[in-house]
């Protein structure tokens, strides 16, 4: 019987199969950033133990950065502290750190593709859910919990249990207007905030294949909010055309021999699948979410279900809450809807590509007056193409502000939080209670419908934007 | 780690699904260096009126005092959402040894084991026969067992948990000595790998 891409890639790691439990699964290469790594490093350090592959470990500093000024000392001092301790954690133990000021630092998920740090075959961890993005490279890249951070660490090693797999494949044309965030909005509004719990998810058919590396990172991104433990994507040319010249990619002779590898990396004809599901793209419209986990979402133009559609006394109970949470009734619809934010950013929207199609809808026009926003590139590479492309200027000319990188009000650990109450469009992955900052009210949709509620000042369908 | 054998405790009804690990530990309190003092702000902004611990939320279960035990009881796809392992510092700090749920988001359930917190799950009509139950209810978890017994009933469910991870927690080892001790077998896997 032919594997899977992910059974391909998960054999050629494990290093031990313990008897009743887990794998002991090698990891090739360990991301970390500041919030969820001091613990680890303590740890290890009360062990007396040292850190067994740090040539393996890319540090930067993220989460909990300001997008303003970050040339001056950090203002909050809790903030500040966690930020110095993984600069002299990295010094201490030997591991490359893009912290603030350095040319490489962003989002640990935006970097590491960005440098070619990501690549097929390899498999991936980082203390951070979406982790998942890098398996856009045909890569096992997924989150992992502080102890993991210390496992890897010590041993360069984590346990895990293998997963069960599932195919999703989308075939087809998307309609003008619909992007790669509204493809992965559509699939977890189908089969739930959890629908993929316990699976490894592989993206395949037409629609994925025509997509550019950064839209699959936005998909395979968001695998973690149906609850998988991570998403691939098969390489190919378009993989290979984006890897290479990176500064970490393989050169020369070894480019060569790694190719020849990546190419072995597809899902064998007759690989079985626990679940596959087929979606066509031509029924995906411009999607929203209305409530509080990423499944609440709906078309652009859809209306919030009914309370008689939902029968399970409980999910009646939590659609409530959910709805009294947004300010939202049942059976409303949404478009036309005033809000008071916007936020372009994340790991799951914050590249290059997303500003350019922002840049396309506001070029020449001013921003809603009373839009507040926060729009943060995801690197610094990222706010220097924006520069070097000249779409900063577009964004001036509208009357908006770019900040600098980092995840900003995609979690609100920094100052840069929505007001509670308010209603948020955002390009994050995120939409929980509290998530952007005590009571704020976020809406998830893609960098498209981001940038038209930023001319308009409302849920606006971008299709009747364009021509 | 603490090790975990048999529990028998009241218990805390959270009849709320897809808890997210924000919820459980908003992302403000991430701030910390160190592992301890999150069981203040567990659930903080469902706890607490805007933040302020002079005002609790009298709708919120851990402000109930009818309710308590070390057992943390909720609706299905608890702990959804960031792999903050916060979360379940903030659960163990709070008190609670066990959670049980009809259903675990994966990051939370290996950041419970690795902690020393024991997710159990149930089927729903069990859970639901749980949430049935009046605030003096206790319910017994024996690990070796692998039971759960709703005491006044004795109404009784298996889990499920794998061999290793069930002999981690009767015995308190944790994931990271196993690791330690194979570092001759890793360095040997590398030879091969890194060709």
């Amino acid at each position: 019987m032919g594997k899977t891409i992910f059974d391909k890639i998960w054999d050629k790691h494990v290093v031990k199969i313990i008897e009743g439990g887990p794998s002991v699964l090698y990891i090739d290469k360990h991301l970390i950033h500041e919030v969820t790594s001091p613990q680890a490093f303590s740890g290890i350090e009360k062990r007396g133990a040292k850190l067994f592959r740090p040539n393996q470990i890319v540090a930067t500093a993220d989460h909990n950065v300001p997008t303003m000024n970050q040339h001056l000392p950090i203002a909050d001092q809790l903030s500040k502290f966690q930020v110095d301790t993984l600069i002299e954690n990295c010094k201490k133990h030997g591991v490359e750190l893009y912290g603030l000021g350095h040319p490489n630092q962003g989002i640990v998920h935006v970097i590491g593709p960005e440098l070619g740090i990501t690549q097929p075959g390899m498999t991936i961890v980082c203390g951070d859910s979406h982790t998942s993005t890098h398996g856009a490279f045909g890569s096992i890249a997924f989150g992992i919990g502080t102890s993991e951070v210390e496992m890897v660490f010590a041993a360069q090693c984590v346990m895990q249990t293998k997963p069960k797999v599932m195919r999703i494949n989308i075939e087809g044309s998307l309609q003008n207007g619909v992007v790669s965030k509204d493809i992965i909005l559509y699939i977890i509004a189908k089969i739930s905030a959890s629908g993929a719990t316990g699976y490894f998810v592989e993206y395949e058919g037409s629609a994925i294949r025509a997509l550019s590396m950064e839209a699959r990172m936005t998909i395979c991104n968001m695998s973690i909010e149906m609850g998988a433990r991570g998403g691939i994507i098969a390489p190919d040319e378009t993989t290979y055309a984006y890897i290479k010249g990176r500064p970490f990619a393989p050169q020369g002779q070894h480019w060569e021999k790694k190719l020849t590898q990546w190419k072995e990396l597809y899902s064998d004809a007759d690989a079985k699948f626990d679940l596959e599901i087929n979606i066509n793209a031509a029924e995906i419209d411009p999607m929203i979410t209305y409530g509080t986990n990423p499944g609440m979402g709906l078309s652009v133009t859809g209306k919030v279900p009914t309370m008689d559609s939902i029968s399970d006394p409980t999910e009646k109970q939590n659609f409530e809450k959910a709805l009294a949470y947004m300010g939202l009734e049942a059976g409303q619809s949404l478009l036309g809807m005033t809000v008071q934010n916007v936020f372009i950013g994340s790991c799951t929207n914050s590249r290059i590509e997303d500003f350019r199609l922002v840049a396309s809808i506001i070029k020449g026009k001013q921003k809603n007056a009373s839009v507040k926003t926060l729009i943060v590139p995801g690197s610094q590479e990222v706010a220097k193409q924006i520069k070097a492309e000249g779409l900063d200027k577009i964004f001036t000319a509208a009357g908006i502000e770019i900040r600098q990188a980092g995840c900003s009000a995609c979690l609100g650990m920094n100052e840069d939080k929505i007001p509670a109450g308010e209603y948020c469009i955002s390009t994050s992955n995120r939409n929980f209670e509290g998530r952007q900052g005590a009571g704020a009210r976020t809406m998830l949709v893609s960098p498209l419908t981001a940038a038209a509620a930023l001319l308009t000042g409302k849920i606006t369908d971008i299709r009747t934007m364009l021509n | 780690m603490q090790s975990l054998q048999k529990i028998k405790s009241r218990f805390i009804p959270l009849r709320i699904e897809n808890v997210d690990t924000d919820q459980i530990i908003p992302a403000r309190f991430l701030k910390a260096t160190t592992k301890e003092g999150f069981g203040k702000n567990l659930f903080r902004d469902w706890r607490y009126e805007n933040d302020d611990e002079s005002k609790p939320k009298a709708d919120f279960v851990l402000n109930q005092k009818q309710f308590s035990g070390e057992i943390l009881v909720a609706a299905k796809n608890f702990g959804c959402g960031s792999s903050r392992e916060h979360a379940a510092w903030s659960i163990q700090d709070y008190g609670f040894k066990v959670v049980v749920s009809s259903f675990f988001a994966d990051i939370f359930k290996n950041n419970a084991l690795n902690n020393g917190v024991l997710p159990v799950t149930v089927s729903d009509a069990f859970l639901q026969a749980i949430f049935a139950e009046g605030a003096d209810a206790t319910l017994s978890i024996d690990l070796e067992k692998q039971t759960i017994t709703i005491d006044r009933t004795g109404a009784s469910e298996s889990f499920e948990i794998n061999a290793y991870k069930k002999t981690c927690m009767l015995n308190g080892y944790d994931d990271i000595d196993y690791l330690l001790s194979m570092k001759e077998e890793i360095e040997q896997f590398e030879l091969n790998h890194n060709k």
